[in-house]
This record gives C-alpha cells, structure tokens and sequence, in this order.
C-alpha cells in the first residue's frame, strides 16, 4: 500500500511540475482571494489584521477545491481511470498517493499564503509552532476529505459545479478551527489555539481512515 | 402498463397521514388557544410546540433513517434498492425540516434574541446540515446508472453523518446563545407541567407521523420514477429497433426494374 501510495504520489507531483498549473493557476488564485477579500473589509488595519486568518483560510479552502478538481482532471483523460483501476495499485495506496500529493501542493501554498498575510495585512505569528502543527493537520483533512469527494464526483459531467457544494460545507469545521488556532497563534495565546487542535486531529483521523476504506468502493461506483 | 397501478398507494400511509394532520390540528388549536402564555415569553412560547419537534425530526429521525439506509445499501448482504429509496426519501424530507428548523428559529429569534439570525452552535450546525443535504440531493440528481448512484449516494451520505458531529461539536465550543436541553434535563426531569407537557408532546407524535407520512409519499414518487425511467427506456428502445427494422427492409427491397436507384 505504501510504496503503490508514492507511485501514485510522485505520478501526480510529476504531473504538476511539467505542468506548472499549481504554480500558475492555483498559487495566483489563493493570493488574489487574499487581496479581493482585504478589498471588501477596506483599508482598516486593526480590522484586515483581525480577519487575517479567516481571509488565510478561506483562501486555503477555495485552493483546495481547486486543487482536487485539478487532481480528478489529471486522471479524467480517455479510460485513464480504467487505466488506474485495472493496473493492480491497491485502491488505498491510490488514496494514499493522492492525499499526499495534494497535501504537499496545500502545505507550499501556505508558506506563499503565510507570507502574503504577513506581508498585506501587517501580522505576526507569535506562536509558530501552533502555526504549523495547525496547518499540518488541517491539510491532513483537506487533502484526505477533499480526495475522497473528488472521487465520488469524478466521471461527472457536472463533477466542476457540484464538489464545492458537496465539499465545502464539509470542510467547516477545518475553517472555523483552523482560523481559530491561527488567531491564538497571531495573539499569542498558545493554550487556547492548542484547543482547536481537538477538532482538527479526529477530522484529519476519520478522514484518512474512511478514505482508505472506502475508496476502493467509490473507485468502482465513479 | 399503468405504473401507478402497479405501485399503489398503501393503506397503512394514508391513515398514517390523516392521524398526522389530525394530531397538527390538536397541536395548533391546544397551543393557540388551549394552553396559557409562558411566565416569562408570553405568546412567543407557543412557538416552541413546533420548533423542537421539527428539529428532532430534522436531526435525528431523517438523520437516522438516512444513516442506516445508505449502511444497509453498502453492507453486501442486505444490499436492495430499498434501502437506497429509503435514504434518499429521508434526505430530501430531512432538508425540508432543516429548512423549516431554521426558519422557525429565526422567527422565534427575533423577538427573543432581538436579530433574525445569531452565530450560534446550533442554528448554524443545522444550516450546515441543511447545505450538506442539498450537496447530497444535487448528486442524487446527476443521470448515472442506479447501481451506480445508489453506491455514491450511500457513500455520501455516510460521509455526512460523520460530519454531523464535527460540526455540531466544532460550532458547540466556538460561541454558544442557543439554551441547553428546555424540556428534559440531563436527569431526565421533566420541566414542562400541565396542558403545555400534553400539548408539547402532541407536537412530537404530529410531526413524527408527518415524516413517517412524507417519507412513505417521497419513497413511493421514487419508486415510480423508476418505473417511469425503465418505461422510457422500454419505449426508445422499441423506437430503435422498429428504425433498425425499417432500414433493414427497406436494404433487402429489390432494386427497381429501370435501376433508377443506381
């Protein structure tokens, strides 16, 4: 299972870096929702700082979304799901290889965001370590739930308009935690932050699990 | 073949629903008129005869109902279309009272809270809850093969109900306006008295006979939309083949005589 998982991985990452589309597409994107939404809260300081880790994950989520159409569109090409299906890798390894790809673009595309929020909105982590063990974890869970509704949505002629709305909601959760743990992180307050965590780690452990059972199933069913 | 006849109505659904409406008419008239205003809310209480029960339904009878469904579908053993009907019927019925929760919430809230919506855990797990069942009903709408759906369905609606307490515990510790359990403490002590406890109760069986009611009327449309698709595809299959025939006539036609065809 593992070593089919980094088969599966470097597959798509290899994909990404010939392709660029990450790097071109998804990165810009994430930086402009920072700079439309600082936009509409206004040139305020004390408020933009505020609603800097909001902004950061909101701009995270709506890059994950873009980032699993982008991971199902790799293999929507002619019988390339077959393909995949019928070469023997064990469904969870496919899982695995997938989440993680994912997971990597989501974590790069947090240090270019970690930097756009330092560097636009004026803030300062105070708390680094409940930053990153906050952004590990949330991406643990998107990359996991955000795999697996990409599979239940892949073959889909309308797969585009309906994974945000089967998505989104269910990534919540990792918003409203995730924002949280990062505010501790900004004010300093490292026990408060570390609360939040208890939303993210069983999200990011039923996640991992349910995709490796279900997957395989879902692969059939798609 | 007349679908509707094949599928027909059961009896047991009607009086099912007609003891619903009947039971809703009490409810309305005990609670309008029967039952004294609250101590403290006055008239505004009255609306807590429905909400609750609504929200039971919403979250735990649909939720159920729903749950074990799409269970029941994926375990191989007591894999049925049934079952699939089942929780697609309770997902739909279940967002209509979710929908419904809010509202009635909201049009308690304002007068009570003083704004049409607050940020609370509860109001906004159940929006959460009613989006997550409009994802579900959108995938149940996409044209698939209905083995085919019904495994995605099923998929997707166990992957709500994990979410369900996430969400419900994730907004619990955020910030919290709506009150704890009104009705039965945790020692189970009962603290409502009187006709306001029977009218209360009324309120419950009404609009639990009134989902069991929907579920049956949304299993059966189900059913018959089934039907009507298999129909379908009965006749454009005729259609097909009736074209084929002709062209494989008209193929084996002689040519004529002058070759004018040449």
């Amino acid at each position: 299972m593992w070593r089919d998982a980094v088969l599966v991985a470097g597959k798509d990452l290899r994909i990404e870096a010939r392709s660029r589309v990450a790097l071109w597409q998804v990165v810009p994107f994430a930086v402009l929702v920072l700079i439309l939404v600082a936009f509409a809260i206004g040139p305020d300081n004390a408020s933009l700082r505020h609603a800097a880790p909001g902004i950061f994950w909101i701009a995270v989520l709506f890059s994950t979304v873009l980032t699993i159409q982008r991971s199902v569109a790799v293999e929507s090409g002619e019988g390339t799901r077959d393909g995949l299906r019928l070469s023997g890798i064990d469904p969870a390894g496919i899982f695995l290889g997938k989440a993680a790809a994912v997971g990597l673009q989501l974590l790069v595309l947090q240090v270019v965001l970690w930097a756009g929020v330092t560097f636009l909105f004026n803030v300062r982590v105070h708390v680094v370590w409940l930053a990153i063990v906050t952004s590990l974890l949330a991406t643990v869970g998107l990359a996991c739930a955000g795999v697996l509704y990409g599979a239940l949505s892949a073959g889909l002629r309308v797969r585009d308009t309906l994974l945000p709305i089967l998505v989104l909601p269910v990534l919540a959760p990792v918003l409203l935690a995730g924002s949280k743990a990062w505010q501790a992180a900004l004010d300093g307050s490292a026990s408060s932050g570390a609360e939040w965590l208890r939303i993210l780690i069983p999200f990011a452990v039923i996640y991992l699990v349910i995709g490796i059972v279900l997957y395989g199933p879902l692969q059939e069913a798609a | 073949m007349n679908t509707s006849a094949k599928v027909s109505r059961p009896r047991w659904l009607t009086v099912v629903g007609i003891l619903g409406l009947v039971c809703m008419g009490f409810t309305v008239w005990l609670g309008l008129w029967i039952t004294p205003p609250d101590v403290v809310q006055g008239n505004l209480a009255r609306l807590l005869y429905i909400h609750p029960p609504i929200a039971t339904v919403a979250l735990y009878w649909a939720g159920g109902v729903a749950l074990a469904g799409s269970l029941l579908y994926l375990w191989p053993r007591t894999r049925s279309f049934f079952w699939d009907r089942l929780a697609a019927s309770a997902v739909e019925v279940g967002a209509v009272f979710s929908a419904l929760t809010c509202i009635t919430g909201s049009i308690w809230g304002r007068p009570a809270w003083g704004v049409w919506w607050a940020w609370d855990a509860r109001l906004t797990s159940t929006a959460l809850l009613f989006l997550l069942e409009l994802g579900y009903l959108a995938l149940r709408r996409v044209p698939a093969d209905p083995a085919t759906r019904a495994k995605r369905c099923a998929v997707a609606a166990l992957l709500i109900a994990l979410d369900v307490p996430i969400v419900h515990f994730s907004v619990d510790w955020w910030q919290t306006l709506h009150q704890t359990g009104t009705v039965l403490d945790p020692g189970f002590h009962l603290h409502v008295h009187g006709s306001m406890a029977w009218t209360f109760l009324l309120g419950f069986i009404a609009f639990s006979l009134i989902f069991v009611w929907l579920l049956g009327v949304r299993y059966r449309i189900e059913v018959l939309q089934d039907e009507a698709g298999h129909q379908e595809m009965d006749v454009s299959l005729a259609e097909r083949w009736s074209e084929g025939a002709d062209l494989v006539s008209t193929a084996r036609a002689p040519y004529p005589p002058d070759g004018s065809a040449s």
